[in-house]
């Protein structure tokens, strides 16, 4: 197994604060955006652009989590998943959501997603920001608005983020070849 | 992924401790969904249940159509009052038949004890039981054990815990004792004599016959309905006597001045076990209960359906 490091500190901090101001160049005062982290793991990067987002505005940005376990392609296909906490505390009709992942690979999660997120709403748009764009791993037109960075991997490869909010000592990125 | 280590739902005592915390922690997110605006997930949309009731029931039948509704499964109902069981069809037949219509699991309530261990012998779909005869009913005791948590917080280890009432001809007192077991908590039962089995301490539970020593012990009180119809011979003088001895009304639990939680799984005989003042007050978790009964079913057809 061999691992390439593709991101780490410093350069990470600086890709969360350029996609906090292309976000801000798109939505302004948030007035009517709300965040939403995709569970399991694009929890935590979500919380870094949230925080980075309400220091740079001074504003309080509505936040929450989803979890589109239930909503997957691959029930009964798979092994099951285990489900993980959802928790939005605001209805995002007519809002403007931004869905933040840390991965983007094939694109079914954020199908799910897309799925999951109507049972709280008609939403007026939906953007997709993302740490890591796989870029030739999509079974499914979807793209991300906001990239942090994009990446040309093989489907045996394997993207590993390890932020320290999941008990890793150093934020690293990296890029897994079997 | 961690998923059950059984493929039916037979009775608690087939299930781990951790099958049972996988289907609290499946539950809680379930009831999450139920509580949002539009309260149906698509996971179960190319799964077919067939409901098979072979005794009555109110709750527990209109709660698993609902949890299979909110997960979007294709659902057939089945009761044997209006079926060919009156025209001597046995169980087997019965099922066979209906699995042939591309059934993937069978939810089954029968009055005799064993009759989903039988079925799941010889037939492929997943069974649940939701209750045989007076031997387990799983589903009512995890749903008891989710409302516990939920309103303790936490889990249940080092719980007090006492169930009151007819013992011997109930289900759900069985399944609540594996259960509990399963999951750390101290259990007592408390009823007449003549209500509480030979040799149920070899579950390691303690008995008592003191309904105000045991509510004095407990931090909940479970407490069961006086099953008449599967009495066959007179167990106490009179419904009056047992209602004085066992029954319980809101000063009993007033008086303790302490917090305890009360449950009922239903349906009540309002004023025998339960006074209606006790049943209606604070300390009741009755309707609780039922809404996490869906949210409880959900969690398990997920589980179950999600093995193939």
């Amino acid at each position: 197994m061999q691992r390439k490091l593709i991101l780490s500190s410093p350069l990470l901090e600086i890709t969360i604060s350029r996609l906090c101001q292309e976000l801000i160049e798109n939505h302004q005062d948030f007035a009517d955006s709300v965040i939403i982290g995709l569970q399991p793991r694009g929890i935590h990067f979500a919380k870094r652009i949230h925080q980075e987002l309400e220091e740079i505005t001074g504003k309080i940005i509505p936040f929450g989590f989803l979890d589109a376990t239930f909503y997957r392609d691959d029930f009964r296909r798979r092994e099951l998943v285990k489900a993980k906490e959802t928790k939005i505390f605001f209805v995002i009709e007519n809002k403007r959501v931004i869905l933040i992942d840390d991965v983007l690979a094939t694109g079914r999660m954020v199908r799910s997603a897309l799925d999951a997120m109507t049972a709280f709403g008609r939403p007026e748009k939906v953007e997709l920001c993302v740490l890591i764009d796989r870029i030739y791993n999509r079974d499914l037109p979807i793209n991300a608005d906001y990239v942090g960075k994009k990446v040309n991997t093989l489907d045996t490869e394997k993207v590993l983020v390890e932020l320290q909010e999941q008990g890793h000592p150093l934020d690293r990125i990296w890029l897994i070849t079997n | 992924m961690q998923k059950l280590s059984t493929r039916h739902l037979l009775g608690i005592k087939d299930l781990t401790p951790d099958d049972i915390e996988l289907i609290m922690a499946t539950a809680r997110e379930f009831k999450e969904v139920i509580n949002r605006p539009i309260k149906k997930v698509p996971s179960l949309r190319d799964v077919t249940i067939a409901n098979v009731f072979f005794e009555n029931s109110t709750r527990t039948r209109l709660s698993f159509e609902l949890a299979q509704k909110r997960l979007s499964a294709d659902t057939i109902n089945f009761s044997a009052s209006a079926s060919s069981v009156k025209k001597g069809e046995t169980l087997l037949d019965t099922v066979n038949n209906i699995l042939a219509m591309k059934v993937d699991m069978i939810v089954m309530r029968h009055a005799s004890p064993g009759a989903p261990h039988f079925l799941a012998k010889h037939i492929k779909a997943n069974i649940i039981n939701a209750g045989d005869g007076t031997h387990e009913h799983p589903t009512q005791a995890l749903l008891d054990s989710f409302s516990i948590r939920e309103r303790l917080g936490g889990d249940l280890t080092g719980k007090k815990i006492a169930i009151i009432g007819d013992i011997l001809h109930s289900r759900v007192a069985l399944s609540n004792i594996l259960a509990l077991k399963k999951q750390g908590a101290e259990v007592t039962l408390c009823g007449p004599a003549t209500l509480i089995p030979r040799f149920i301490t070899d579950l390691g539970v303690k008995v008592s016959h003191d309904v105000k020593q045991t509510l004095a012990w407990c931090d909940v009180a479970n407490v069961l309905r006086i099953q008449l119809e599967r009495q066959q011979i007179k167990y106490f003088p009179s419904l009056r006597e047992y209602s004085l001895y066992f029954g319980i009304n809101k000063k009993m639990l007033d008086d303790l001045n302490k917090e305890i939680i009360v449950m009922h799984p239903g349906p009540i005989n309002r004023g025998i076990e339960l006074s209606s003042d006790a049943a209606d007050s604070h300390h009741s978790i009755i309707l609780d209960q039922v809404e996490n009964g869906v949210a409880v079913r959900m969690a398990v057809l997920y589980l179950l359906a999600g093995q193939n």
